[in-house]
């Protein structure tokens, strides 16, 4: 029981510090500290731009992929020693964000199933910040019930020819690569005629169209698919293997999701102390429990980095991070506008207060609580894993894909 | 960094744990309950006998002097087991405080007869209410004699040696009291949780010794109870576990429509709550279970925190393990109204949360 460095860890916080403060693109700092939820946006610069500068220069010296083996771009660091980074990296790691799903997801998937000349090949750039990626699983008529995916991809030669649509694709108008799942045969069961492949997001007959979001801004995508082709070595895992490939991909998600998620909770207290409210008893009562998860939140995930460090894994008992983070968010939001009064109707950030932080948390937070895994999901997968009680009824499970009724589309 | 608990110290909690099922098992709290006992006395010599719960109790005052890591987990056996045992008045509250500020002489006096389990001692502090505050005190010592009633006490009838807040010239002081010294009158009172007895004590002109420095009483109880509060969040994850095992295995067997219910969704996400709010509970009691073995500064903020969650995590639990139990988790024969008790009895021993919570922002606020 100790919060202390080993001399190692010590050492190696030390190099890091040093690098960071020699490298870290520092006249960003003020911007990055006041940068809301949601979407990055920077005043003075280029967002998209920034982000891929500072990839590419950890790239550089091995930290834009902390856990990575070295030749796929990584800089083979420890568990314990990955977290140590992110403590010193801070605000800056704000700009990894449109490399969250390819390191998180899609990296961990390639580096699993693919051949070792494609991952050395895609990896380094993915690390570098070169290449984005997107993940492309969600459909209209297929979201936590991931296996009901229709995108069609059919075999002709040495090729794959797709058509389809997929949908809240994060981050692919930006993207080079795109993890793709589709359905190869629907005669048979829903998980078993599954088939995962990347994809080239400049192949013709792709079409992205952004969404325009609850939150006014626009990070998620329809992409449609239009007769494109896909090279057969663009594969991954055997033909009907695509289940068990995107649960690589979903148990890397829900870890990295998992981490450490902000809570608006150190936010709050600013609020009060600076609305005077620390001694009111009905802000206290609230203040108190909102401060109780967040904490408890961050010492879970410190018990999750104890087990890592001692070699253990991590469990499904990670799925409470983004479970409690998300509501807890959504909560502290609607409270603080409730402390702001008719002024919390402002959104305006050069007018609202606290720079309108509290409304954009509470216009993104809804999305924590759907993607990566609804709430109920991952109430499912706590009751089930974790506590051993019965799945769910499912009266799907052995029908032929093309027997399955289905209804409403999303969209 | 390692915030666990080392190998060594869980094979120590597995020992006890093992204990705890040979030596009490549901049967014994049910006798304590239905005898209206105030404990059971030879679980009680047994526990002092391996000197678990005097863990943390130096070796030069006849503890065991292992340490705090390895009482919090003791104390989670105890929560887990129901124990009906004094270990919150006795251990936690009264042994610290003498501990924290007792002379040599009292220290010698009392500590290595309290490890022993020889003495049961106790905290008599509230006398109305409300959670303690100086003008709710009126008991008074003039001369040296103690004057007041005290209620409720907890263990109050079994105890040898209570230390009593009471009123002096300098403010609000404690005080050492043999409970056996003329003066003293004591009856039992019917307890929330039977199997944590409670009593009225009155004092009339009772001898007493003064406990810390005069006028500090009050400073005393809440440093002490921000230690004792870590201990009883051990007690409250190990009962909430307990009540959540309960829930799932009577999930399991219990059919209802064709299928057991722990298949209906309703339940498996009421139980997957209870699990969140636990694991959150316990994470925030490692934390203060490193503060209170380091003696670290955040000890304050890191003992609000964790008696926060723990108190909503066994109250969630336990409510809701009667609520999967149906009809059988309201009959008295069925066990889940003892940890429903139980969590009350930890929710209210040490102060409530409205108090705890203005702690918690207290304490953050100066860490700021
Ligand atoms: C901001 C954002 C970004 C996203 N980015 C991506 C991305 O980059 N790539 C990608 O592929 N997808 C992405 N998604 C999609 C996301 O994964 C899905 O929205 C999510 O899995 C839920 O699917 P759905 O929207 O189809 O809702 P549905 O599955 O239709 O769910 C609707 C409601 O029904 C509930 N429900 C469904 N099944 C059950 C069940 N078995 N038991 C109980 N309740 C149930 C859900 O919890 C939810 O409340 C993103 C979503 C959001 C909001």
């Amino acid at each position: 029981m100790n919060f202390d460095d080993t001399p190692e860890e010590a050492a190696f916080r030390a190099r890091a510090r040093a690098w960071i403060a020699d490298n870290a693109p520092h006249a960003l700092k003020p911007e990055l500290e006041v940068a809301g939820f949601g979407h990055l946006h920077l005043q003075s610069t280029d967002a998209l731009a920034a982000s891929k500068a500072w990839q590419k220069k950890k790239a550089g010296a091995g930290w834009a992929a902390p856990r990575w083996p070295k030749i796929y771009g990584g800089g083979e660091v420890s568990p314990i020693e990955q977290v140590i980074w992110g403590q010193e990296e801070g605000v800056y790691a704000k700009l990894a964000g449109p490399f969250v799903i390819g390191l998180g997801m899609c990296g961990p998937t390639v580096m699993h199933w693919a051949s070792e000349e494609q991952k050395r090949s895609l990896l380094p750039r993915l690390a570098a910040g070169e290449d984005i990626w997107c993940q492309l699983f969600s459909e209209p008529v297929a979201g936590s019930d991931l296996a009901g995916i229709r995108t069609r991809a059919e075999r002709d030669g040495d090729e794959w020819v797709i058509n389809g649509q997929k949908i809240w694709t994060s981050g692919a108008l930006d993207a080079d690569w795109g993890l793709l799942i589709t359905r190869t045969d629907p005669g048979v069961a829903k998980h078993r005629g599954l088939t995962m492949f990347f994809l080239d997001m400049k192949s013709p007959g792709v079409e992205v169209r952004p969404i325009r979001q609850m939150n006014q801004e626009s990070s998620f995508n329809e992409v449609y698919f239009t007769d494109v082709r896909i090279p057969d070595a663009q594969r991954l895992g055997a033909v009907g293997e695509g289940w068990s490939v995107a649960l690589t991909t979903l148990m890397n998600e829900r870890q990295s999701i998992g981490g450490s998620m902000p809570t608006g909770v150190p936010e709050l207290f600013d609020l009060c102390r600076d609305m005077d409210l620390l001694d009111d008893g009905a802000v206290i009562a609230r203040l108190a429990k909102f401060a109780a998860r967040s904490s408890g939140l961050r010492y879970t995930a410190f018990r999750s980095i104890s087990a890592l460090s001692r070699g253990e894994q991590p469990g499904p008992e990670n799925s409470i991070g983004k479970l409690v983070a998300g509501s807890l968010m959504q909560e502290v939001a609607q409270f603080a506008l409730d402390l702001e009064g008719e002024a919390g109707l402002v959104e305006d950030p050069l007018l609202a207060v606290h720079q309108g932080r509290f409304q954009a948390m509470l216009l993104r937070s809804p999305a924590t609580r759907i993607e990566g895994g609804s709430d109920e999901i991952l109430r499912n997968i706590i009751a089930e894993r974790v506590l051993g009680l019965p799945a769910d009824i499912r009266v799907d499970k052995d029908l032929p894909f093309k027997e399955i009724p289905s209804g409403a589309a999303a969209r | 960094m390692q915030l666990d608990f080392s190998e060594e110290q869980r094979a120590l909690q597995a020992d006890v744990r093992r204990f705890f099922e040979r030596a009490c098992p549901i049967s014994t709290v049910r006798k304590v309950i239905d005898s209206g006992d105030s404990h059971d006395p030879v679980l009680w010599k047994q526990v002092s006998e391996q000197g678990f719960l005097a863990a943390a109790i130096p070796e030069a005052f006849g503890g065991a002097g292992a340490g705090y890591l390895e009482l919090c987990l003791v104390a989670e056996e105890v929560g887990r087991a129901l124990a009906p045992l004094p270990a919150v008045s006795s251990l936690y509250q009264a042994a610290e405080l003498i501990l924290m500020t007792g002379s040599d002489a009292q220290k010698r006096t009392w500590l290595p007869r309290i490890a022993s389990g020889d003495v049961i001692a106790t905290v008599a502090v509230a006398e109305a209410a409300g959670n303690v505050a100086a003008d709710l005190i009126s008991a008074q010592v003039s001369g040296g004699k103690l004057t007041g009633r005290k209620w409720p006490v907890s263990d109050g009838l079994v105890a040898d040696l209570a230390i009593v807040a009471a009123r002096c010239d300098q403010g609000i002081s404690l005080y050492l009291v043999d409970l056996a010294s003329a003066g003293v009158s004591r009856r039992a009172v019917k307890s929330i949780d039977p199997s944590r007895p409670q009593a009225e004590i009155l004092f009339d002109g009772v001898a007493v010794e003064l406990l810390g420095a005069a006028g500090e009483g009050l400073g005393l109880i809440d440093a002490v109870r921000d230690r004792a509060a870590i201990l009883v969040a051990f007690e409250q994850i190990g009962g909430a576990q307990a009540a959540l095992d309960m829930a799932r295995d009577y999930a399991l067997g219990r059919y209802a429509f064709g299928r057991p219910i722990g298949g209906f969704q309703a339940i498996k996400h009421m139980l997957a709550d209870m699990y969140v709010s636990l694991e959150l509970a316990r994470s925030n009691s490692y934390y203060g279970a490193w503060a209170l073995a380091t003696n670290a500064p955040q000890l304050p903020l890191a003992a609000a925190t964790a008696r926060v969650s723990a108190i909503e995590a066994y109250k969630l639990c336990s409510s809701n393990n009667i609520q999967t139990h149906g009809g059988m988790g309201f009959t008295w024969e069925f066990d889940c109204h003892l940890h429903y008790r139980r969590a009350r009895y930890l929710a209210s021993v040490l102060g409530t949360s409205p108090l705890w919570e203005r702690k918690l922002v207290a304490a953050y606020r100066s860490a700021a």
